[in-house]
């Protein structure tokens, strides 16, 4: 069976959900084959191998010193090498532009923002905001597919995880634009916006910086928080936690949406989540056309009893 | 310093709502075509780059003739000139296609930065920026929220997950904005007459020597076999907060077993 190469999301040496969502969605292809760059792949390999990984390509962190191209230089020498059957990355800014380089290199076409996928590689994409879906195919050369987080239910299968050094020589195009300083804004102990599977999000609505009414309930439910452009420009949440069209597109089980009015922008970020839970004081806010569940009513009232409510049952 | 800028038309995302509600007006300017939202950040970038180093500012456009109107904006804003890439045979070209015939139009331009936005509101995906640097073996700077250009030397913070990454490179580059870049200008009366005026240059696939078995649809890596409709979302629950809001939002929550 032909090795499908998965590229490794992780922070601190921790695989993401995500990685474990396109090792099983690997699986219906071929063989799945992770790929790490960065310290901490002897750690991080058990938890590839619980979802099928059967190899794990282990590459020096000094790809990580320069912009995307290096990385895209390992994945399509591994993919030339290995024969591979295709490649997945999520599909995050940053991997949507390695997926991009790579399938330069190896000739051959990319498919982003990808909500399934067949053992045929056929590829199902949520476009317009949520608003259409297709089908689509890569038809010459190695596929490169970015899969959305939260698209593909992660299914454990034991694999062999065996650990593989895998180097490549950097061409001096891909060093041209090196990182010198990277700076963490803010990084609390919720999960993950992109991957968390509930999301509470806060707008204009909330009417300061004082967001404690949108993080109580997303602590209370488990949740990750965001916000709408018109709160992060407000200076109320940092820029990180902003969804929407130029922000973070997420895809939860759970959407909760706090004085957000529900802009074409806005939507773009979250119209694909679940289930949509809205509170806005205004009826005819837009919001409300996509909600399986809204209040009519102010946040500040609303959210704290229904944070009170979510306390209580637990 | 010279600079392109890559604009795209997209169809306007607000009118292409109202389509849906049967309105005849927004109707007819939902056929209408708009500068790519972020186009115009990548523009105000450049013109703000141009007043501070000198130079030229040149949009480049891909796109069918009503495009014009885009490059036209564009040039309202304060670009000196444009180049537009129309031909019949870049018709369905896929995202990686379109990358490789920019960067050959940009082979007849004598540019040290290309700015282009880091997504379109249509399509969405978010590559064409790091193909074109592949194909143009020239730094990648995307995503930037910052531009500071000292001589040849640049330097970006490029958006992340937990923050952002201070880059450097070498001019030529290729750099993508995001939104929070700036805040781009209204075109002034006076510059609207003026654009008018400015040299729009048209380039066939042959002029910009682009292979044209390599764009187009039939050519296409990529290729869509079926779209629909999304299914209609189910009619939700609204209810007016008399007090119990919250605690009806609650039973929702608990119905649909999330506590
Ligand atoms: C290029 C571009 C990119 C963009 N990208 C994004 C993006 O990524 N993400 C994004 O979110 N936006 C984006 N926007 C902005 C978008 O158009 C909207 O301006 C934004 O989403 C509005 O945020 P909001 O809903 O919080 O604010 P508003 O639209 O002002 O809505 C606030 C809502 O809160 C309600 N409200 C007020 N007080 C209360 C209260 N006490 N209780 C309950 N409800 C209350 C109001 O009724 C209103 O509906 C983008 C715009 C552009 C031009
Ligand atoms: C719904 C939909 C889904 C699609 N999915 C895919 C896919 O999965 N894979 C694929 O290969 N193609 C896809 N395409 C095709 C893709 O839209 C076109 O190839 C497009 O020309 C480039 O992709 P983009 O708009 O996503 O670029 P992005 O990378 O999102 O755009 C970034 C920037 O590139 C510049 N730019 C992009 N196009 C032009 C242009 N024509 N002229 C000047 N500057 C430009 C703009 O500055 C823009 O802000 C899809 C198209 C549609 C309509």
């Amino acid at each position: 069976m032909a090795e499908v190469l998965v590229l490794v999301d992780h922070v601190d040496g921790e695989v993401k959900k995500v990685t474990t969502e396109l090792l099983t969605a690997a699986r219906r292809i071929g063989e799945p084959a992770a790929v790490w760059v960065g310290e901490g792949a002897e750690s991080g390999k058990a938890k590839l191998a619980e979802f099928g990984a059967e190899k794990v390509y282990s590459a020096p962190s000094e790809l990580n010193d320069y912009v995307v191209a290096p990385k895209a230089e390992l994945l399509a020498k591994l993919a030339g090498e290995k024969s591979a059957a295709a490649v997945l990355v999520s599909a995050t800014p940053e991997n949507k532009e390695i997926a991009g380089r790579t399938a330069v290199k190896l000739g051959s076409g990319v498919l982003t923002d990808v909500v399934d996928i067949t053992g045929e590689l056929v590829a199902e994409h949520s476009v317009f905001g949520g608003a259409t879906v297709t089908h689509s195919r890569v038809r010459s050369g190695v596929p490169v597919v970015a899969v959305r987080p939260n698209s593909v239910p992660a299914e454990a299968a034991s694999g062999a995880g065996e650990l593989e050094e895998a180097a490549v020589e950097l061409s001096e195009a891909a060093t041209g634009a090196k990182v010198v300083e990277r700076v963490v804004q803010e990084k609390g102990a919720r999960p993950e916006l992109t991957e968390a599977a509930i999301v509470v999000s806060g707008g204009r609505g909330v009417g300061s910086d004082d967001f404690s009414v949108v993080e109580a309930l997303a602590d209370s439910l488990g949740a990750a928080v965001g916000a709408s452009r018109a709160a992060v420009d407000s200076g109320w949440y940092p820029n990180q936690f902003q969804v929407g069209q130029t922000g973070k597109t997420v895809s939860p089980n759970l959407y909760v949406a706090l004085g957000i009015s529900g802009a074409i922008q806005h939507r773009a970020g979250m119209q694909t989540s679940k289930n949509i839970v809205a509170v806005n004081k205004d009826p005819e806010a837009p919001i409300f056309e996509l909600s399986d569940f809204g209040v009519i009513g102010d946040l500040h009232t609303v959210a704290p009893q229904l944070t009170e409510e979510v306390d209580k049952r637990k | 310093m010279n600079i392109v800028v890559l604009v795209k038309q997209v169809p306007d995302t607000a009118t292409e709502r109202k389509l849906s509600s049967d309105d005849n007006t927004l109707d007819r300017a939902a056929s209408d075509g708009v500068i790519n939202e972020l186009d115009e950040y990548a523009i105000e970038e450049a013109l703000l780059l141009k007043e501070k180093h000198g130079g030229e500012v040149t949009v480049l456009t891909m796109g069918p003739d009503q495009a014009t109107d885009s490059i036209r904006k564009a040039l309202s804003m304060g670009a000196d000139k444009a180049v537009h890439l129309v031909d019949d045979e870049l018709h369905g070209s896929d995202a990686l296609q379109t990358a490789y015939a920019l960067s050959k139009a940009l082979g007849t331009v004598e540019f040290d930065l290309v700015v282009l936005g880091s997504e379109s509101t249509d399509a969405r995906t978010g590559v064409v920026g790091a193909a074109l640097a592949e194909y143009l073996g020239l730094p990648q700077l995307t995503l930037a929220g910052k531009v500071d250009v000292d001589g040849s030397a640049i330097r970006i913070q490029r958006a992340t997950d937990y923050g952002y990454d201070v880059v450097d490179a070498q001019l030529p580059a290729v750099v993508s904005v995001v939104e929070k870049i700036n805040e781009p200008r209204y075109p002034s009366f006076k510059l609207i007459m003026q654009a008018k005026k400015k040299p729009v240059e048209k380039l066939s696939v042959a002029d910009a020597g682009i292979d044209a078995a390599q764009v187009g649809l039939a050519n296409a890596a990529t290729e869509t076999s079926d779209f629909a409709p999304a299914p209609p979302r189910a009619a939700g629950t609204v209810v007016k907060d008399e007090g119990d809001g919250g605690a009806k939002a609650a039973e929702f929550l608990a119905e649909k077993k999330f506590v």
